[in-house]
């Protein structure tokens, strides 16, 4: 691994994308991605009794899904990280407190399934590790319960408020193997842009996107045409209007090949989701189900996937905080790239 | 676009991008299903008043059947949507302290019935309470004052 500029790391060697699984809950079922997912549930409890049962179910067997799809035996898996919103990460460690594998619970907020893909490459690529599985999940009922109101609560959104995705992602990461690859990649910092309305986590995380772009871009000499496609975690769509903006100021052109994740899962006027997706689970089941089925035909080769986290909880909300934001650029290519070893 | 310099500007470049909730349309429904909802006990005090049932006796029958009409509905998944339609509408009458209490009793079920639904079965409605029950006294207390030097205010 090498560093090129500020904060971009080029991997030396090929961290190969295994297999991809994810399962999604009804609302994402019915959404414009439908085709794209392993499996949908018929109803957000799957045969449990409490929704952090259900979103522990729903990481577990995506996992095992990931695993079972790599064809290598679960014994050959060095790492699991995983991560997911509900507090101190139980349902990624009561998901798979019976997959035997070594565990990182990781909190990246929404930007937790980049966070994974980042440590688990940089271990593969640091010879720590032949095979890591990555996973992130979130449900929205059982983040309404934590971060908002009761379910059954008759108040109204607002228009600026996103849909937690109910679903799990999860990619199994190999030394071995024809790709896509995972070729540079782009940890992002902590970036506060002074929004305090916990309503428009778009907003708030728009700064942060901005600024792993810029320096993604800037590290590696690319331009935005280089991709074939770049993808924000769940910025929404008045996030994905900022960062299109705060690029154009800063002399890129993102219109044509950038999207959003949160903007893609759901059909905002036809479902009610207002702004779009969020939680970690949307950028995991949009990259392990629609951008890898993209790249298995062919129509991807080059992608920048940059889940976005928002990193707060209802008690600094309360407290009148401002909301810090993350980003992580990962960059996934189907052949190893030339332009960035010398 | 222009560079943003400061927490200030994006705020406001923020603030202009965000839509405002609609709110005109938001009064206009909340305006009609409140009003309907006091037309209902309205009628339920009138049948009561017909069967020959006192006045005081009428207003606590009338409250009874509007708590057990919109918790019954917010078991059902139907108050929310009312509510999603109606916000103060539905919000401000009895239904919706009753919705705002049997809600988080079904959401905490899964932790328990003492610190599960005991516990958490006032925490939308407890600030209504805390606040409604102090304002009371402290308007009781002026009136006491004022009642107490012969200037009769009612």
């Amino acid at each position: 691994m090498k560093k090129i500029g500020n904060q971009t790391y080029v991997l030396s060697k090929p961290v190969n994308i295994l297999s991809t699984a994810c399962i999604v809950g009804p609302k994402e079922k019915d959404g414009p991605l439908n085709a794209y997912f392993d499996q949908c549930l018929e109803d957000e409890f799957w045969g449990e009794n409490s929704w952090e049962k259900a979103e522990s179910k729903i990481i577990k067997e995506t996992v095992n899904m990931a695993i079972a799809k790599s064809k290598i035996a679960s014994s050959a898996i060095d790492f699991c990280f995983a991560g997911d919103l509900l507090n101190q990460c139980i349902s990624s460690s009561f998901g798979l407190r019976e997959s035997n594998l070594p565990f990182f619970g990781i909190f990246g907020a929404c930007s937790t399934f980049g966070e994974a893909l980042t440590l688990g490459s940089i271990t593969i690529d640091g010879d720590f590790a032949t095979n890591v599985v990555c996973a992130a999940s979130s449900h929205f009922c059982s983040a309404e319960k934590q971060f908002r109101f009761p379910l059954e609560l008759g108040n109204q959104r607002t228009p600026s408020s996103q849909w937690t995705v109910t679903g799990s992602g999860s990619a199994v990461l190999s030394k071995d193997g024809e790709g896509p690859y995972i070729t540079a990649l782009t940890p992002g910092k902590i970036v506060d842009m002074g929004i305090k309305d916990a309503n428009n986590m778009g907003a708030a995380m728009a700064g942060a996107a901005q600024d792993t772009l810029l320096c993604h871009f800037k590290d590696t000499g690319r331009k935005p045409s280089y991709y074939d496609a770049i993808f924000t975690g769940d910025l929404g769509h008045i996030g994905k209007d900022i960062l299109i903006d705060l690029m154009d100021s800063k002399g890129y052109n993102i219109r044509a090949n950038y999207n959003d994740c949160g903007v893609l899962i759901f059909d905002k006027d036809a479902q009610d989701t207002h702004a779009g997706g969020s939680g970690c689970g949307c950028s995991a089941s949009v990259f392990c189900g629609y951008i890898s089925h993209m790249f298995k035909e062919g129509k991807y080769k080059k992608i920048l996937l940059m889940p976005t986290g928002a990193l707060m909880n209802s008690t600094t909300s309360q407290q009148g905080e401002s909301i810090p934001g993350i980003a992580h650029a990962v960059s996934i290519e189907a052949q190893f790239p030339t332009d960035l070893q010398s | 676009m222009k560079q943003i310099n400061s927490k200030e500007e994006y705020q406001q470049y923020v603030d202009q991008k965000t839509p405002n909730s609609p709110i005109l349309k938001n009064c206009f429904n909340s305006f009609w299903v409140g009003g309907l909802i006091c037309a209902i006990g309205q009628i339920i005090f009138e049948i009561c008043k017909t069967r020959g049932i006192d006045e005081t006796l009428s207003y606590t029958i009338v409250s009874i059947i509007l708590i057990f009409i919109s918790a019954f509905l917010t078991a059902l998944n139907l108050f929310n949507k009312i509510g999603k339609f109606a916000g103060a509408g539905s919000l401000i009458p009895i239904t919706g302290f009753a919705n705002s209490i049997v809600s988080p009793a079904m959401e905490y079920k899964s932790e328990g019935y003492v610190m599960g639904v005991g516990a958490k079965m006032f925490t939308v409605a407890g600030p209504v309470l805390v606040y409604g029950i102090s304002s009371s006294i402290i308007v009781g207390i002026i009136y006491l004052i004022f009642n107490t030097q012969s200037i009769t205010l009612i």
